[in-house]
């Protein structure tokens, strides 16, 4: 055992080695390994190549009965439903949770706008504030049972999905409201599914409203203080508390976005559709449907890390491989079998692309 | 020493059910010094870092910044108060980068009506500043401060925690074990931060296991026996199997460094 410390002196061997340890540069690290830092760095590169691969292959095998305005904008119009809540699931995965409740709020959202309107005889306005309001409020409940309760997401969310669906029937007593008594009744339930046409090219408000949130959306997570919070408190929520966030306030916000954009689904439903049903398969599928195409879209269900572009990327894919097979002619059957192998590539790359750091 | 100790803590007692892991403690940091906290592995050094940190809040005693009274409710009050800890983990966000990290809870906004009413971020102003705090301490090879953490090595993260702590700590830096587990070489550069740091006036608390790095930068040595301070001594006076001995309870301290 030392008695002096100056004989403890292991390190003085140190002043002939190497002085670079904090040189941040790296190495030469050749294509497949600069690919890797790229992806790592842009992780929705990897959804725009398939989806514009997905494309090419189909316009090339279909000709211009797939590659016309008309046909690519019919897949934005079939994707808006999914589109708008991969962009809510994006937010709740990005903080490292999961929200199986997506669909059945949706529709719940849409049967409240429609029943207010009809039952009550609230102004149309009103009744899709007041679904709007619910579902935020649905939201924040959710949000509390994670963030206070400490209950995990999975939970929550399961539990939520089960009762918000049975509240729809309940509350709806099953009841559609029909298409037509929508459109001469309370034309404004109808409001995001009004067409417009430019050059061959259809779109609705309802797109355009998927469009401009996911870009709001994106513009929040990447350039604002509450964004980079989502992603700190997804990474390692104890870090980012001790780092000064403030962990619980994020994800109420999350939350409460995520019940807000849903209800907006359950507006944009009633525009796609036209009626207010509680039957519509969303209320079931809503969530896996939108987890497929965020996952697809490259954001990693651990939380943190991914584009919500990816994600609006990943709802497009599912919609391109549903119609270029459709037109194909293929059993749809195949749709499914290639989604399915679509979401086990993403998340082994996700994991390749996470080695990065090792 | 006439002068008074920026931050101290008198009688803090702090139990978790039946244990009482900090024992009426007393604790004192004078400006512009390196304390060195040593302790055996439960004595307690780690609650009464944090109750420091306001990370936990005392159940007695009372803790004083520059004499006057604190009641820190979390890391965020010390924080605010000038009082910045970095931590074993680091609490850092690996995903997010090296500016984001640094300003992670603090971040700047862009001036003017982009700022106030779409929240942008300034990123050019956090990356110039985390960029001039890096090149501060010496970090100067940074080529890319946009680089995830994850992608840095043990010890320059540990750099960007340590340059975090400094570019907005302006009382008191808290490091806990900064130096565990790291190898040798990066050790010796975060050691020579530390020196950096004091410098430039800003006093630090060290806590450590390892007596070669404790005996080589601290001015003060507080060592922590059974949930109390024991004694303070000076490294120059004393050697490491002493401290190792009054830390362990093989050796009575000496009577003039226990603290009145």
């Amino acid at each position: 055992m030392p008695t002096d410390r100056n004989a403890d002196n292991y390190e003085s061997v140190l002043t002939g080695a190497s002085k670079d340890v904090a040189s941040f540069e790296g190495e030469e690290k050749g294509f497949v390994g600069r690919l890797q830092e790229m992806l790592h760095a842009t992780p929705s590169l990897v959804p725009l190549i398939v989806l514009v691969a997905a494309i090419i292959i189909f316009g090339i095998a279909l000709g211009s009965k797939f590659f016309s305005p008309f046909a690519l904008t019919l897949i934005l119009q079939q994707v808006q439903i999914v589109g708008v809540l991969a962009a809510a699931q994006s937010l709740v995965i990005l903080t490292a949770g999961i929200d199986l409740s997506v669909g059945a709020l949706a529709v719940l959202s849409s049967v409240i706008m429609g029943q207010f309107t009809f039952r009550y005889g609230i102004p149309p306005a009103v009744s899709v504030m007041l679904g709007l309001t619910i579902g935020t409020a649905i939201g924040a409940i959710s949000g509390w049972l994670v963030s206070r309760v400490k209950l995990p997401p999975f939970i929550v969310t399961l539990g939520m999905w089960q009762i918000l669906l049975a509240a729809n029937y309940l509350y709806s007593r099953n009841e559609t409201i029909r298409s037509q008594d929508i459109e001469t009744e309370a034309a404004f339930l109808q409001l995001l599914g009004v067409k417009f046409q430019a050059g061959g090219a259809t779109f609705t408000l309802g797109v355009l409203l998927m469009v401009g949130l996911v870009a709001a959306l994106a513009y929040a997570l990447r350039s604002t203080a509450w964004g980079r919070h989502v992603y700190a408190v997804g990474d390692d929520p104890e870090a980012a508390e001790l780092a000064g966030v403030n962990v619980h306030r994020t994800l109420m916000s999350v939350y409460m976005l995520v019940g807000f954009i849903c209800a907006l689904t359950g507006w944009v439903m009633i525009g796609r559709f036209g009626s207010v049903s509680p039957a519509v398969s969303t209320g079931m599928m809503g969530n896996i449907q939108s987890i497929t195409a965020v996952v697809i879209g490259g954001i990693s269900l651990f939380g943190g890390r991914g584009s919500i572009v990816g994600a609006f990327f990943g709802a497009l894919i599912v919609g391109v491989f549903e119609l270029g097979l459709r037109m194909a002619g293929a059993n749809p059957q195949w749709t499914w079998l290639l989604i399915g192998a679509l979401i086990i590539g993403a998340v082994s790359l996700d994991q390749w692309i996470r080695k990065v750091s090792q | 020493m006439t002068t008074e100790p920026i931050l101290s803590g008198r009688g803090l007692i702090k139990r978790f059910g039946k244990v009482t892991a900090l024992d009426s403690c007393d604790f004192d940091l004078m400006p512009g010094e390196i304390l060195a906290v040593i302790g055996d592995n439960g004595a307690g050094k780690s609650v009464m870092i944090k109750t420091l940190s306001g990370a936990l809040q005392p159940d007695g005693g009372q803790v004083y910044v520059e004499g006057k009274p604190v009641n820190f409710q979390s890391p965020i009050d010390a924080r605010e108060a000038g009082i910045e800890t970095v931590y074993q983990t680091l609490a850092m966000s690996p995903a997010l980068s090296i500016a984001d990290n640094m300003f992670m809870g603090r971040e700047i906004r862009k001036p003017g009506l982009v700022g106030q009413w779409f929240r942008k971020l300034d990123r050019p102003a956090m990356e110039t500043f985390a960029r001039e705090k890096l090149s501060e301490l010496g970090l100067l090879t940074i080529q890319n401060i946009n680089q995830a953490v994850e992608t840095l090595s043990g010890g320059q993260r540990q750099g960007v925690a340590v340059a975090r702590a400094a570019a907005f700590g302006s009382k008191v830096i808290i490091l806990d074990e900064p130096t565990a587990a790291l190898g040798v070489k990066e050790s010796r550069k975060v050691l020579e931060l530390i020196l950096d740091v004091r410098s430039r006036g800003i006093p630090i608390i060290l806590i450590s296991h390892n007596m070669p790095h404790v005996f080589e930068v601290a001015d003060r040595i507080h060592i922590h026996r059974l949930g109390r301070r024991l004694c303070v001594v000076d490294p120059k006076d004393y050697t490491m199997s002493d401290a190792v001995a009054f830390m362990t309870g093989a050796k009575e301290p000496p009577s003039e460094a226990v603290p009145a």
